[in-house]
């Protein structure tokens, strides 16, 4: 199959984005998880829903928030732009930024599970040998909850990849700028006649999503050596 | 003295209290399972915090409620060995004796990868992962590492408990053999009254 010159657009742009997305929620999605997995404080239980709030909201309702919160006239938009001379509207990085927002829940979700399975035991014996708190996460903990983050970068490359409400309240449809594969696959159903683009457009998402996962189980086979790997 | 304890400890009720002084060599800790005796190992080691009380060992105080001391864990020069051996899963066996090692000051390294590896025969053991351990493997590159720590003291917690009577008898030997050969102070829980026979300097009943 032969990418037509707007079909790979489509493609780099969705690749980007979401490439984008997962980097950027990485950390703070690390973070949360840590917290969510390791600490007890009041409002805790608060922070939980919040974390999971795109998850559970139409995506649309999400896509609204945000143009609240990040549109040039949002406060956190006005001062991204005003600080960093950073904008969301109509360009890729709102839609890298809404893709972020709705895979957080299921990255956050994947990197806890494999935080609390961690024995921390093994943390108290790597004091025990002259591990200060901070080599000791990145010696131990961080090593040991590697399965997690990888699960985690696959589960939010998949939901980023397939993110359309919330990207196409935000940010619109704009060729070149916001349209990814789902908002493309949208867009050619619109127009009369267009069905031999979207069946091109859905075996690329397709092949897409597959060759993400296939990528993630090798990764995960290499770091544990054969040994029990699973991503997901 | 090498282990000077006097402390309270609050886990669970009622809260544990535990106090002796003793000298070099090795001292039991002896006693039915559940009273405290892995809580006042963790205390001296510094990974459970007494409510009060004053932990010294071979002169150097390690906690002091009254004083406001608490050296933590990784201050303590404090090789512990525990119950099940705690090998990092993710690290091979040379990768595991030499963890604390790499951490120690030159100076206080008092022992080579080499010698700790002729000293508990594990040197064909080095490239292996700890899931594929036996027991009694796995508890001699245990105690490796904290040998290899470069450690003023060894705390134990019923290291012989998992495993079978032939490698009982093994570790025993190891035991014996710090106790004679390196003449560290050592701290060790049991509820075993053979082996407190045939180790204890000393002997604190619970």
């Amino acid at each position: 199959m032969q990418l037509s010159a707007e079909e790979l657009e489509i493609v780099l742009l969705s690749l980007k984005v979401s490439g984008v997305a997962i980097l950027v929620a990485l950390l703070p999605a690390f973070a949360l998880a840590w917290v969510l997995a390791r600490r007890r404080f009041p409002g805790r239980v608060l922070l939980d829903a919040l974390v999971h709030l795109p998850l559970v909201l139409p995506p649309v309702v999400t896509g609204w928030l945000l143009l609240l919160a990040f549109g040039n006239n949002g406060p956190a938009g006005r001062w991204l732009m005003e600080t960093v001379g950073l904008t969301f509207m109509f360009r890729w990085t709102g839609a890298a930024l809404a893709a972020a927002i709705m895979a957080l829940p299921l990255m956050v979700r994947a990197m806890r599970l494999s935080i609390e399975a961690i024995d921390r035991r093994l943390e108290g014996a790597a004091r025990t040998l002259g591990a200060g708190p901070w080599r000791t996460f990145f010696s131990i903990t961080l090593p040991l909850s590697m399965p997690g983050v990888l699960a985690a970068l696959v589960l939010g490359f998949a939901r980023s990849i397939g993110e359309f409400g919330a990207t196409i309240t935000f940010v619109s449809n704009i060729p070149g700028e916001t349209r990814t594969l789902p908002l493309a696959i949208y867009s050619a159903l619109q127009i009369p006649g267009g069905e031999s683009n979207v069946t091109r457009l859905a075996l690329i998402s397709v092949l897409l999503s597959l060759a993400a996962l296939v990528l993630s189980e090798l990764l995960a086979r290499r770091g544990t050596q054969g040994r029990d790997a699973h991503v997901l | 003295m090498s282990f000077d304890v006097d402390i309270t400890l609050s886990r669970g009720e009622p809260p544990i209290h535990a106090s002796f002084t003793v000298p070099a060599g090795i001292t039991v800790l002896f006693g039915p399972s559940g009273i405290g005796k892995t809580s006042i190992l963790d205390a001296v080691a510094g990974l459970l915090r007494p409510v009060c009380g004053r932990i010294s060992v071979d002169g150097s105080v390690l906690f002091d409620s009254s004083r406001r001391i608490d050296l933590p864990p990784e201050k303590r020069a404090c090789g512990y060995v525990f119950q099940d051996g705690r090998l990092f899963p993710h690290r091979n066996v040379r990768d595991n004796l030499l963890y604390g090692w790499r951490l120690a000051a030159p100076e206080r390294r008092w022992m080579a990868l080499e010698e700790a590896v002729t000293f508990l025969d594990i040197g064909s053991l080095l490239h292996r992962m700890p899931r594929t351990l036996s027991g009694g493997e796995a508890q001699r590159v245990a105690i490796g590492r904290a040998l290899l720590s470069g450690p003023r003291f060894l705390v134990m917690d019923e290291p012989l408990s998992s495993l079978d009577v032939p490698r009982r008898e093994e570790i025993m030997a190891v035991i014996e053999r710090i106790r004679d050969e390196l003449g560290l102070p050592i701290l060790y829980v049991s509820h075993d009254r053979a082996e407190v026979g045939r180790l204890a300097g000393h002997v604190i009943a619970l």
